[in-house]
């Protein structure tokens, strides 16, 4: 579980990133890095982007330009991700440990069997995220808080040394998030490279060193008191959430303006 | 005791051909059952049924190039259900249309070409032999076809089990660690068809379906698993083979209907009594505990 995975911690650079829906960039020109270790917040309103950004970089989009450099020759090999909570099928009958036990994928995958040590990790990953005894449990009786503390346990089985979370702690209440963030700091303690999709700045500010400010374009990526400002926050707050049809085309040059 | 025999058991024991449809039931019922569970947990409950549709042209070039060939139709119909499959699936993966809309839309040509086929150069009767089948004509050569699929079908699903349930419940989750999602989702696709050529040999186009979407739904009301969905609808499948071909021998119905009208039976009374979400249970909570 989590430290044992020793593996170095790749860099992920976004260069001159662009993803667009029906012709619209949902982010717009992306430059960057996230530092091997860093722990970064991406904030910005609805609609600005943030999940895509980060299903770009999982390669569950495709960039229309530019795109995702890791130095890492794979980087999905390392990355764990945690989806928002809508995306997945909470009715299917599928119990506690077995939701916990596809962290393992990338050992056992179809045909591995599941080992002492993989019921042992399961086991501590589910004490860790405080759901002892939950094993047996079917998913569809757990509530919102719960199933997310299951899929935090998922991602320590993944023991990944990237881990990407869109909005993890949107609907849960204030105890489970305290224990989740607690997670979170200790993955950061392991130089784990962490980066989340959040909604609460002062959450932001008081956990996270590093924000990316989104608002399709970016408007401030680097240490979190040094983007989350007055101004900038003005800026993002100025994003129109409508499509603009008429809106002339991107030129090819000169876009990183 | 001899008149429970004589009911129960004697029809099997006097006659080859119940034995051999039982058998059929028997093989149906472990290959359909577990894909009519993965189909409905997909929410494909009824894709199973236009797979079924899809299939008869296959099978009326069969039957017009080869006569009531068994491996002229069977390969027939698995070809043609193959293909309507991949179409409606490239389709879902490459235009806007959902895979629902696209099976649709592919079903009913594909159903439409087969009745004029049938018509124009063959008798109805023929085309009700197609619909309908006849499980008590099932001979050796149908039944090592029929227990083939099965055991190709079974350790296939064993084989893409786990990945086919991460992609089923999950998807975003097998594609994130580099699971080949829309491979294991062909795959179940060809075992949907295989089953489905299968059993319609015993049972006809039409009826196949029953054997594999009514256990299958009834096993819902009653498991929390997928393995325990899976071996609760291989036995309800069971189960109504041995019923209906009881009935159908007693009381001179025909056998397919039987068979699948057992499963319907088996699918109401889970309605009602189910323990998970049946009718019964929500009118009449059991009492709750104080934590």
């Amino acid at each position: 579980m989590g430290g044992e995975f020793v593996s170095p911690v790749p860099a992920i650079r976004l260069e001159n990133l662009t993803v667009a829906y029906d012709r619209h960039p949902a982010v717009h020109h992306v430059d960057g890095h996230f530092a091997p270790g860093s722990l970064t917040a991406i904030v910005g309103p609805n609609g600005a982007g943030k999940s895509t950004l980060l299903k770009t970089i999982v390669g569950l989009l495709t960039p229309t330009e530019g795109r995702v450099q890791c130095d890492s020759a794979n980087l999905r090999r390392q990355l764990a991700y945690l989806p928002q909570q809508a995306e997945i099928d909470r009715s299917f009958p599928i119990t506690v440990g077995d939701t916990v036990a596809a962290g393992a994928w990338r050992d056992i995958g179809a045909l591995g069997g599941v080992s002492a040590a993989i019921r042992r990790s399961i086991t501590e990953a589910l004490a860790a995220v405080g759901l002892d005894g939950f094993a047996r449990r079917s998913i569809g009786s757990l509530s919102a808080g719960q199933f997310q503390r299951v899929l935090f346990a998922r991602l320590l089985l993944q023991s990944a040394p990237v881990i990407l979370l869109d909005e993890p702690f949107t609907a849960i209440d204030a105890r489970t998030t305290a224990d989740l963030l607690a997670l979170v700091q200790r993955w950061h303690g392991e130089s784990k490279t962490i980066i989340a999709v959040l909604h609460d700045f002062d959450q932001v500010r008081q956990y996270f060193p590093q924000t990316l400010l989104l608002a399709r374009q970016l408007i401030g990526w680097g240490p979190t008191a040094q983007v989350l400002t007055p101004a900038n926050l003005l800026v993002m707050r100025r994003m129109s959430e409508a499509w603009d049809e008429e809106a002339p085309f991107c030129p090819p040059q000169g876009r990183r303006a | 005791m001899t008149g429970l025999y004589s009911t129960l058991i004697g029809p099997f024991a006097d006659y080859t051909f119940m034995r051999r449809a039982l058998v059929a039931c028997l093989a149906l019922s472990i290959g359909s059952g577990p894909v009519g569970v993965l189909l409905l947990l997909r929410r494909m409950s009824l894709v199973g049924d236009a797979m079924s549709h899809a299939v008869l042209p296959g099978a009326a070039v069969g039957f017009l190039v080869g006569g009531l060939s068994l491996w002229g139709m069977t390969a027939g119909g698995f070809v043609a259900g193959l293909t309507v499959a991949l179409l409606a699936g490239a389709v879902s993966r490459n235009t806007a249309l959902r895979e629902d809309a696209s099976f649709a839309g592919f079903y009913l040509a594909s159903l439409a070409l087969g009745v004029l086929l049938v018509s124009t150069h063959g008798s109805n009767i023929d085309l009700l032999h197609i619909l309908f089948g006849t499980i008590l004509a099932v001979d050796n050569p149908a039944l090592y076809l029929v227990g083939g699929i099965t055991s190709v079908s079974t350790l296939t699903l064993l084989l893409i089990y786990r990945p086919l349930i991460l992609e089923c419940f999950d998807p975003g989750f097998l594609r994130a660690v580099g699971g080949r999602g829309s491979l294991y989702h062909l795959i179940f696709q060809v075992l949907v068809v295989l089953n489905l050529v299968a059993g319609f040999q015993a049972l006809g186009t039409l009826m196949a379906v029953g054997l594999m979407m009514l256990p299958a739904t009834a096993s819902r009301f009653w498991a929390d698993e997928v393995w325990s969905m899976a071996l609760l609808a291989i036995g309800f499948g069971f189960l109504s083979g041995f019923i209906g071909l009881l009935g159908s021998y007693h009381y001179g119905l025909p056998s397919g209907p039987a068979i699948v009208l057992t499963a319907s039976l088996f699918y109401v009374v889970s309605i009602l009594f189910g323990r998970r979400g049946g009718v019964i249970r929500r009118l009449w909570p059991l009492r709750h505990r104080i934590a």
